[in-house]
């Protein structure tokens, strides 16, 4: 009795495997992982890795030509009393919320014109993307000229103007320096915002305003209860990319200033840059860069939990 | 309440005139149902009352009180839209009392209203809902909750069961004439279908192409229809139209360009060899002797009647049965239209002539 149920069973396994095979053959999701494969092979060679290097990095004493050792925090302590490093995040915080902000204001109120029925629609959007179009070093150029010490068209036209007696110093005082940077920022960053949320006004049926017109809303309350509220998801992945975007910029910063005047506008980006490549000292400038992500990770966190909250967005829970 | 009085209304956009001088007269408390095809400028119409539209030229008169400069707000009116309208981030109870949140009225005296609104609709347990979670119907009754929160003068519906499916369509039909019968607002209806003109309205406004082709009782406008494109507008399967011509020595009767002869009761005086549009109404054939002949091509039984479609000559006539005939496709049958009930239209302006 029981050799025979033994021979039995093997023929059945034997049969269940190849049948098995069949079955993940046809499988769908074991297609897809091969689909998957190359994408996931390029995400980890090139995003993960390079990342994870480079916190491993902050953690050595690494520098150019010469591999490094473990040496725990160390490189994070020296940071900690160094003012410079210190310098450089209220620097990178500051550029980062005010040109947001203003980002934020400008682009939305140039995307509700742009809204708006108006001649020749389609040129005007489209010139408002010129900004975000000219590469950056081309654009910091030109504000390097724009703030040139002798030969700036702003001081120019404001002593022709006889608003001023002589010319404003714009990337050589610290103040000036850190407008001047944030304006050159916000110049290339409101396009962006402007045509991100024009598209989410498009998306807003005209129908709930007319029949907020006639719920007897004013203008100001149509923008205010109906297109703010229906803009809020969109506004919300907009700005985590503004403020991403902005967090780490470099270019802009590096065409312009370089982190002058005496680091009045050196960002984590820039420091990390200057420490870790031109001083070669890679440990530092990777644990500079490496202090940058618990801010990244705050501002995707609270855009995060701003879209959870909106549960009209979600569920069609008919009962 | 108010009476509502469209006098010689014209709409242009551009230099393009789509309403060329409209005058509906709407009683106090009326159901008006304003009626046509895509594009024959019924909802410009009910926009332009609604303020949404400038008036080009004509007057719109709510109440005693013209409003062509009022604002919308000001009108003392509610509309109802086709795909609702409803603010997606709000809740029903939010949806409802948001006119009156406008209006700075009190939160007690909002709840208490929208309370009162929700029993009537049937939407109290779902008041804390939004607008994603409902069904169809469901958002459709809150879109007229918001409606009656208001206690306006004059309901404006356009096209509002367009977007529900058949059979929610004609419950939601009922429900509408339910609470017109219940409130007594004035209101007015646009739809492109005729049904729902014929089931709801006291009064109905036939438009095409800008202006009004006839208004008056859905039973007038079926019994009487004042031109051929009511004729055929309205009733369903529409009426079906012969052209022939009209010999009135003797016994009268329509003569097709095939020279099958079509009976009439009366003609009208001095008509000899008048081309004539002869319009039959498919429920108005009868079968037997004397009839046209006609080739059955297709038989639709829909259970409670049947519908055949015949071939007369290059054209297609349906005709409507009560009773349960055995005709299949092929056979050749004898159509006798019922003389008093037929229309006779002028071939060439399609005006009734009879």
């Amino acid at each position: 009795m029981s050799t025979v149920q033994t021979s039995l069973r093997t023929a059945v396994e034997d049969t269940s495997l190849a049948a098995r095979w069949q079955q993940l053959r046809a499988n769908r999701n074991w297609q897809a992982m091969w689909f998957m494969l190359p994408t996931a092979a390029f995400l980890l060679l090139f995003l993960a890795y390079p990342l994870g290097l480079g916190i491993w990095m902050s953690f050595t004493d690494e520098r150019i030509g010469r591999p490094g050792i473990f040496i725990g925090l160390e490189n994070y302590e020296w940071l900690w009393d160094d003012a410079v490093f210190w310098l450089s995040v209220f620097n990178t915080l500051l550029y980062t919320i005010v040109a947001s902000i203003i980002k934020f204001a400008v682009g939305l109120y140039l995307a509700l014109l742009l809204n708006r029925h108006m001649p020749f629609k389609a040129m005007i959007r489209a010139v408002v993307l010129i900004p975000f179009i000219v590469p950056t070093v081309l654009s910091a150029i030109a504000f390097w000229w724009i703030y040139d010490t002798q030969f700036s068209i702003l001081s120019w036209s404001l002593i022709k103007l006889g608003i001023i007696n002589e010319n404003i110093n714009f990337l050589g005082d610290a103040n000036w320096a850190r407008a001047s940077v944030i304006f050159a920022n916000i110049w290339r960053g409101v396009p962006f915002v402007a045509i991100t949320l024009l598209a989410g006004l498009q998306t807003v049926s005209p129908s709930l305003y007319e029949a907020a017109t006639l719920d007897g809303a004013t203008n100001w309350q149509r923008f205010r209860y109906v297109t703010y509220p229906l803009l809020t998801p969109i506004i919300a992945v907009v700005m985590t990319f503004s403020v991403l975007f902005t967090f780490t910029d470099f270019q802009l910063i590096w065409a312009l200033t370089r982190g002058g005047p005496v680091n009045a506008t050196h960002l984590m980006a820039t420091l990390s840059y200057q420490r870790g490549i031109l001083s070669g000292r890679l440990g530092e400038g990777a644990a500079i860069a490496t202090a940058m992500i618990p801010f990244l990770l705050a501002a995707i966190a609270i855009s995060w939990f701003g879209m959870q909250r909106r549960k009209w967005q979600q569920g069609n829970d008919n009962d | 309440m108010a009476s509502v009085h469209i006098n010689d209304v014209r709409k242009s956009f551009g230099g393009f005139e789509v309403l060329h001088g409209v005058t509906v007269p709407i009683e106090d408390g009326a159901f008006v149902v304003l009626v046509g095809p895509s594009g024959c400028g019924k909802s410009t119409l009910l926009r332009m009352l609604a303020g949404l539209e400038n008036i080009t030229s004509g007057t719109i008169a709510i109440g005693d009180r013209i409003v062509n400069n009022v604002q919308p707000k000001e009108r003392d009116i509610a509309m109802v839209f086709q795909n609702y309208a409803l603010y997606p981030h709000m809740t029903v109870a939010q949806n409802m009392g948001f006119s009156l949140k406008l209006r700075g009225a009190a939160t007690s005296d909002i709840t208490a209203r929208v309370k009162k609104a929700a029993d009537i609709l049937d939407l109290a347990h779902l008041l804390d809902r939004y607008p994603r979670q409902l069904s169809g119907g469901q958002r459709q009754r809150v879109a007229m909750g918001r409606a009656i929160v208001r206690d306006p003068q004059v309901f404006l519906f356009d096209e509002p069961l367009s977007n529900l499916d058949a059979k929610l369509r004609v419950a939601m039909r009922a429900e509408i004439k339910e609470l017109h019968q219940r409130l007594k607002t004035t209101t007015v209806y646009v739809t492109h279908d005729q049904i729902e003109a014929m089931t709801m309205a006291d009064k109905i406004v036939v438009m095409h192409d800008g202006i009004v082709e006839q208004m008056g009782a859905p039973l007038e406008l079926y019994d009487q229809p004042a031109n051929r494109f009511v004729a055929g507008f309205i009733g369903s399967p529409a009426m079906n139209f012969i052209e022939g011509t009209l010999r009135a020595n003797g016994q009268p009767y329509v003569e097709t360009a095939s020279g099958a002869r079509l009976a009439l009761a009366s003609a009208p005086t001095a008509s000899e060899g008048m081309p004539i549009v002869y319009g039959v109404r498919p429920e108005h054939f009868e079968l037997g002797d004397g009839g046209i002949e006609a080739e059955v091509v297709v038989v639709e039984p829909t259970g409670s009647e049947t519908q055949i479609i015949a071939r007369l000559g290059t054209q297609d006539i349906i005709a409507v049965f009560r009773d349960r005939h055995a005709i299949v496709a092929g056979d050749t049958i004898r159509l006798r239209p019922r003389v008093s009930a037929v229309h006779l239209f002028d071939a060439e302006h399609g005006r009734r002539v009879s």
